[in-house]
């Protein structure tokens, strides 16, 4: 499992570094990682399906209780199914709907190789930590291949808005996972599970982690940036918002919600929460004109469906779950390549442009009408039989106010059979109006088989399944047992006899034609759905705020005076040890001096070019001076046996002199002119107290040691262990490395910045100059 | 002497340059043996990167930043980048072999010439250190190195097309 993640990882950044020379071929080349988690996981079938588990383990940082561990169970394997199965025909699909000319297609694929990765990770993550990694690796991935097209205000605003809601959604997340682990002492999630931990904090941390999974899974009142993230290129929607990312929300909760469902307010929350956003997206689906955006509200719906299933948390409920998680992976990810073909040929994808479709086109009208009925629920279709298990669940489930439930399931199914009308409707045999737009083709012609392909492929199961769903008995079972061990193993029916769930489904059915067919007289009614709150005032208001806010801070705080923060800084240094040395430090009495001539001479020299470098005025000779101290104490450092350190010192006066030369060139060769006493004293004052709190702090520190001093065992064990006989690079590069990556990390930062700065005000010739901006909030307010 | 590709007049010791020429390299050899002799004797890649450092600003005195240009087809921050790369693949190598992240190994190999030559994973580690150092100065030639327009004996509108 951790070589797939692996081959992910590597099949992805190639693509990035080198796509551009590939062209489309590196479509093809990222669908080789989902191909063989493929092929992999049909090796594992056998143990899954008898309810085995595959598990891997790696500890990386022991101390810390950090490891990969990786869990690969029946439900896991159905996510991955779908991970790896739509990720491959998505793949191939680009091919065809990527023109040469698409801006940075090889990236793109790369991305979308990379997201396939870190889904999988989702799926397959055991620790907390490296589930809330993958989790935060498939927004960032989301995020960049939404704002691919970054010359698009517009892709970027929602870009930027689908990241901040499931970013900081999967933050408080971080902080339940936390507190989970912290109640349990594990991270390890079936751990957790298994100790089923309860009480006010346990309470407090699944409301963290519902934050994540709700906004993740689109759910009200964050389902606004799944919209928006329909800037992205349709293969995108198709693969991450509809069949894969959006799930790793609904996947969680499908995790914790047999043993959590017992918690007092998990029911009520999730079923409001999940009927809310199934009436809610649907309504808003019914009254869409752009294909795309029609599918996804349609997603919302759907998830909040699954939201439904897998809050009530019984073992039927989240068995139906299972079965509707796959159902509609497949149904949407068809019809999201269906307008995708539609926008690719026509040059629209809205409902009052599309041209008449000619007889070339009527196997794409089959694939599109097939899952569109399987969406609405239509018999013999696989979207059928995962409604009526969920029809069934909410039922048996034996809760109160189940007949309200029920009653607004059947709207919402109702709503989604008639949106799926519509969309078939809308697509093939709308209202044809003669489109103005130049873009939009009058005869298009039919999509090539390559294209219509990878659609068809994944509208076929849709079929099959729908006929013949026995053949899913075993994995559906195994799926449901390996959420909660109670679960009854399943056979799934295309005829159940006539039952209280078949009424329901016919009369959905019924009712949702009957709304297709009286739209209009019921529009008014309908846009209810537009006036709900839909959460995007609340993201620009807090924006907004947030802007307010950090201007604010920044004028207060950066207030753009040298001698100011150098005052703050040097303060602060000097007053804060203040509290340790006035606490429990007595005066350990005056060091033994030093008295050797040399040790004089050179503190001699560090202190009077100490002072000559205060009192001069011009800045040339101040630095130099400077410099002087610091090779002064260097040479301190080579006398006293640290010849290491010398040397580095000198290293480092050497380059700094040469530095602060650079940069002098750009400052009038002198300092200011004496400055009254008003403005002198503090100066005087503040660097007394430095340097005074300083030297009595490194004399009482060295005379109170209560530790034993580490020293002794690092140069032990510096040989031995470390193979190196000099004991600071020993320490540098192996000992304390990880401080080490950090500092370098540190340099490379501020030389990056360094060089911005100083760029800032140029631009190369031909271009305005501009103050530079990463992100002007012009662009972040936008509507998506 | 050469023509200077220098886009404005500059004045060039000839002391100054033709010492910086005799120096560079051998400057560059003696950051090399800090960087390879760190591990047992007084030096590092830390050390190592900035007595390279010292000698690209040799070049920069000479020369000035065209000089320090000429001397590397990559730009600095690749340099910078690819020390940064070095040392964190280095740091999480380990984990590929079910070690703990930073775990150093020792190599011990017999070389040619050299003899016993053992080595540590942590080199590796130092090289990046050196390589993210020299990329550091570069990139502060880069930022500050350039003629600032007020010395400029061209007007301050050409200055800006550098």
């Amino acid at each position: 499992m951790r070589a797939l993640l692996v081959l992910h990882l590597v099949v992805g950044l190639g693509i990035v570094a080198f796509g551009t020379r590939l062209g489309r071929r590196a479509l093809l080349l990222g669908a080789v990682p989902s191909a063989v988690t493929i092929g992999w996981l049909a090796t594992q079938l056998g143990t899954l399906l008898d309810g085995g588990v595959i598990t891997e383990s790696l500890t990386w940082v022991p101390a810390l209780g950090l490891s990969i561990d990786l869990r690969l169970d029946a439900f896991a394997a159905l996510m991955v199914v779908l991970i790896a199965g739509i990720g491959l025909a998505v793949f191939v699909y680009g091919r065809s709907y990527f023109s040469v000319t698409t801006a940075a297609v090889g990236r793109l694929a790369g991305l979308l190789t990379l997201f396939a990765g870190s889904m999988l990770g989702v799926a397959l993550a055991d620790h907390l930590i490296v589930l809330y990694t993958c989790w935060e690796l498939t927004s960032i991935t989301s995020y960049l291949v939404i704002g691919n097209d970054h010359t698009s205000a517009k892709a970027r605003a929602a870009a930027l808005h689908a990241l901040l809601i499931t970013g900081g959604g999967g933050l408080a997340m971080l902080g339940g996972f936390m507190v989970l682990a912290q109640e349990t002492g594990t991270y390890r999630l079936s751990e957790i599970l298994a100790a089923a931990p309860s009480g006010r904090a346990v309470g407090i941390a699944l409301v963290l982690v519902l934050l994540g999974v709700l906004t993740k899974s689109a759910q009200y009142p964050f389902h606004g940036w799944l919209a928006g993230a329909m800037a992205a290129p349709t293969p995108v929607s198709a693969y991450l918002h509809s069949a894969t990312m959006v799930k790793a929300g609904v996947y969680l909760l499908a995790r914790l919600a047999p043993v959590f469902a017992v918690v007092g307010f998990w029911r009520p929350a999730l079923v409001t929460i999940g009927l809310g956003t199934m009436l809610g997206g649907g309504l808003r689906a019914l009254r869409q004109t752009d294909l795309k955006l029609l599918l996804a509200f349609g997603t919302v719906s759907q998830l909040g469906l699954m939201t439904l299933l897998f809050g009530l948390g019984t073992p039927d409920a989240v068995t139906a779950g299972c079965v509707l998680l796959l159902a509609h992976g497949l149904f949407k990810a068809a019809l999201f390549m269906v307008v995708g073909i539609l926008d690719h040929q026509t040059g629209t994808r809205d409902i009052r442009e599309l041209p008449a479709l000619d007889r070339g086109w009527r196997p794409v009208i089959a694939v599109a009408v097939l899952s569109a009925a399987s969406m609405a629920g239509l018999p013999a279709l696989f979207g059928f039989i995962a409604k009526e298990a969920a029809y069934g669940a909410v039922i048996d489930a034996g809760l109160g106010g189940t007949w309200f439930v029920v009653g607004c399931l059947v709207a919402a199914s109702a709503i989604t059979t008639a949106y799926s009308i519509r969309f078939v409707w809308g697509a093939f045999y709308g209202p044809r109006l003669d489109s103005q737009r130049v873009s939009v083709s009058p005869h298009p012609r039919p999509p090539s088989l390559a294209f219509l392909g990878p659609a068809l492929a994944v509208a076929v199961p849709t079929a099959l399944l729908g006929l013949v769903p026995g053949v899913l008995d075993q994995t559906v079972t195994a799926a449901g047992r390996s959420l909660d061990s109670a679960a009854a193993s399943v056979h799934l029916l295309v005829w159940h006899g006539i039952n209280a769930a078949l009424v329901l489904s016919a009369s959905a059915i019924l009712a949702g034609v009957a709304l297709f067919v009286l739209r209009k007289p019921v529009d008014r009614l309908l846009r209810i759905g537009d006036r709900l709150p839909d959460g995007g005032d609340a993201y620009l208001g807090g924006l907004r705020l947030l802007n307010a806010t950090a201007d604010r801070i920044t004028g207060l705080v950066q207030n753009g005076s040298l001698p100011i923060y150098t005052g703050v800084i040097l303060l602060t240094a000097a007053f804060l040890p203040l509290a340790a040395l006035l606490t429990d430090s007595p005066w350990p009495g005056w060091p033994e001096p030093a008295v050797d001539p040399a040790n004089l001479l050179i503190a001699g020299v560090i202190i009077g070019s100490a002072l000559a470098a205060a009192v001069i005025r011009r800045r040339l000779s101040a630095v130099i001076f400077l410099g002087v101290t610091g090779y002064g104490m260097s040479a301190l450092f080579g006398i006293r046996g640290a010849p290491d350190l010398a040397l580095t010192q000198v290293a480092i006066e050497t380059l700094s002199t040469v530095m602060f030369v650079l940069v002098l060139r750009r400052l009038p060769d002198r300092f200011e002119r004496r400055s009254a006493v008003s403005l002198r004293a503090p100066r005087v004052i503040i660097a007394t107290a430095v340097a005074s709190v300083v030297f009595v702090f490194a004399v009482v520190a060295a005379g109170n040691r209560v530790a034993e001093p580490v020293a002794d065992e690092i140069v032990a064990r510096a040989y031995p262990e470390g193979h190196g006989r000099n004991i600071v690079n020993v320490i540098l590069v192996d000992f304390r490395a990880l401080d080490t990556a950090g500092e370098i990390t540190v340099l490379a930062a501020a030389a990056i910045g360094a060089v911005a700065l100083a760029r800032a005000g140029r631009r190369p010739p031909g271009q305005p100059s501009r103050p530079p901006t990463t992100t002007n909030l012009s662009d972040i307010e936008e509507r998506p | 002497m050469t023509a200077i590709p220098t886009q404005r007049p500059m004045t060039r010791l000839v002391i100054l340059d033709r010492s910086v020429r005799v120096l560079f390299h051998p400057i560059l050899m003696v950051s090399l043996y800090l960087l390879f002799a760190g591990h047992n004797q007084p030096g590092g890649g830390f050390v190592g990167g900035l007595v390279a450092g010292a000698a690209l600003a040799m070049q920069f005195v000479a020369g000035g930043i065209d000089e320090v240009r000429r001397l590397s087809r990559f730009r600095p921050w690749t340099i910078l980048g690819t020390g940064l790369l070095v040392s964190f693949l280095t740091a999480s190598a380990p984990l590929f072999f079910g070690d703990a992240i930073l775990t150093t190994t020792l190599f011990i190999r017999e070389v040619p010439i050299l003899g016993t030559v053992k080595t540590t994973s942590a080199l590796l580690f130092d090289l990046g250190v050196y390589f993210l150092v020299v990329g550091l100065v570069l990139m502060i030639f880069e930022a500050f190195g350039d003629e600032p327009a007020s010395h400029s004996p061209h007007p301050p509108s050409h200055e800006a097309r550098r």
